[in-house]
């Protein structure tokens, strides 16, 4: 109960019902935290939790320059006129948000497992997954969806699309998959040297324990760190709207900010973007808590 | 060497781990359908002459001759080899993430190319024999540490392998498991089974074992059937290391 947790009160819990499962007492999800307290400890939370709000918004409301404020980000009539659109262009972030995921999950496993490879023959493919995370870790992200999407189309090279938004997204990918490269990585070396020992042992070749032991085992393990990165992802793809006009929310929310000299229509944008990453976030702690109870049961058994 | 009955033979192999010699010339022949027992302190080099033998290490000196095939030659395919030689370690080595039957069909299906029919056939029907048929969509991690150590020598046998190795797998378990995993190695024993077996357990060395090699310091020291071993060792060293097992009453 001292993981500092701000739903923790602390001497109410004695009247607690039974134990909670194991796992779940540091858990940091609202419904688990509230349910260990029982009725009245939800009683206490529901009034404390309206009291504090009430005061934040009174405050808030009646300070001597809310009018203006509310005028330029919480103009209700400017969202209701801007919020249909933006939320179309918002449809193809998520577009490309999942067309840049699967790209990225392929093309970072393969780094991973490049840099994973053993013995001396293999020092330069692991010498280049090297150089690559390395390179593409350490560029500003907007720099590289900058350089592809302005720099590739204007060469036209033959064979190449010349579409910004194809190379933006490449920018993406390239950038993205140098992070879960590492990701993968730290799940691949996670599993013990015994698994694959075992594996060996059985007579199968480095490639095939790899594939059907270690991996699979490596991948259960970063799940959560894997969707924190697409939070991430999903809110870069913002970014694109420096290479490609017209055709993304946070562009669109620009536009529309700027026709009417109000900033509502980017808060619409945010709302949007937050629609979708706070349950995402919500996800991964769920799954945090749930492999952190699993391997608590596994302690035990 | 070839068909003259002698399934493994070892012939001065040496290992070291940087400057520690683990492996100081072992020499040991094993016939076919023999029982070894290998007793000794730990870190006598027990486990690493297991290891050895399934190439899972690579010697420093010496070689290892299976069926007479000198298996420690450079180009020789380690993995045909690993095939023919089954080995169940200490900690199970279970794979966590795949169900009983899918552990041991895995070799099967991908070292050996069995068709995935006929390998969950012999799966199921091994898993039968050693009394865990319930178990096969179980994962290793609901079952007891006797239950996942009988499914990894499940494991090892659907390789159908010609010389089992078991590195003391009793020594992870609770004392009232270790009966049932002796009892499976016992069958094997009585079915013929080619076995290499590092063991603290010295009665169940002393039942099943048609040799026993005491090993210390990296060499094999004494070596003999078990009632002579173990009722008028030669060795003041195998004395020693006996007279201490009696004491802590493991004998």
């Amino acid at each position: 109960m001292s993981s500092g947790n701000p739903f923790d009160v602390e001497p109410l819990i004695e009247s607690a019902g039974p134990p909670p499962p194991p796992g779940s007492r540091r858990s940091r999800l609202f419904g688990d935290t509230l349910r260990q307290e029982g009725a009245k400890g939800v009683a206490i939370a529901l009034v404390s939790t309206v009291v504090v709000v009430f005061l934040l918004v009174w405050v808030v409301v009646h300070s001597s320059n809310w009018p203006v404020v509310k005028q330029a980000f919480f103009n209700g009539q400017e969202f209701k006129d801007t919020f249909p659109e933006i939320a179309r262009k918002f449809v193809r972030n998520i577009q490309y948000f999942m067309i840049a995921e699967v790209f990225i999950l392929a093309l970072a496993l393969l780094l991973a497992v490049m840099r994973s490879l053993p013995g001396a023959v293999f020092f330069p493919i692991r010498l280049l997954a090297i150089v690559y995370t390395d390179l593409f870790r350490g560029l500003p992200l907007i720099l590289v969806i900058y350089l592809l999407g302005f720099g590739m189309p204007s060469l036209a090279l033959k064979g190449l699309p010349t579409s910004a938004a194809f190379w933006g997204i490449v920018g993406l990918i390239l950038a993205y998959s140098a992070y879960v490269a590492e990701v993968y990585r730290a799940g691949i070396e996670s599993v013990h040297p015994s698994q694959v020992a075992a594996a060996r042992a059985l007579g199968l070749s480095r490639w095939k324990s790899l594939r059907f032991v270690v991996i699979p085992q490596a991948v259960r393990r970063v799940v959560p760190p894997l969707l924190n990165d697409f939070i991430g992802l999903q809110k870069d793809t913002a970014l694109l709207s420096i290479v490609i006009p017209f055709a993304e929310a946070f562009k669109q929310a620009q536009i529309d900010q700027s026709a009417d000299f109000n900033f509502t229509p980017v808060l619409c944008a945010a709302v949007l973007f937050l629609a979708i990453t706070i349950p995402m976030t919500r996800v991964v702690d769920w799954l945090l808590v749930r492999q952190r109870a699993r391997r608590q049961a596994g302690a035990v058994a | 060497m070839t068909g003259n009955g002698v399934a493994l033979q070892l012939e001065g192999v040496r290992k070291s781990f940087g400057k520690l010699e683990v492996l100081r010339g072992i020499d040991l022949s094993v016939a076919e359908h023999e029982v070894v027992c290998l007793i000794g302190a730990s870190g006598s080099g027990k486990s690493t002459l297991l290891r050895c033998v399934n190439l899972l290490e690579p010697v420093d000196g010496g070689h290892i001759v299976v069926h007479g095939e000198r298996i420690t030659d450079r180009g020789v395919d380690v993995n045909r080899i690993r095939r023919r030689i089954g080995i169940v370690f200490q900690s199970f080595n279970l794979f966590p993430h795949m169900t009983v039957l899918r552990n041991v069909m895995l070799g099967p299906v991908e070292g050996l190319g069995t068709p995935r029919q006929e390998a969950r056939a012999q799966a199921e029907q091994l898993l039968a024999r050693f009394g865990l048929a319930d178990k096969k969509d179980e994962y290793p991690d609901r079952l007891s540490g006797g239950q996942q150590q009988r499914v990894a020598i499940v494991r090892a046998l659907a390789m159908k392998p010609d010389i089992m190795l078991f590195d003391e797998v009793t020594s992870a378990l609770d004392p009232e498991l270790i009966a049932e995993v002796l009892n499976v190695i016992r069958e094997l024993a009585a079915s013929g089974m080619t076995m290499v077996i590092a063991t603290h357990e010295m009665g169940f060395a002393r039942d099943i074992a048609n040799r026993v090699c005491f090993l210390d310091g990296g060499v094999i020291l004494e070596q003999g059937p078990p009632d002579r071993i173990f009722s008028s060792p030669e060795n003041p060293r195998t004395q020693q290391f006996l007279q201490r097992i009696i004491e802590a009453g493991r004998l």
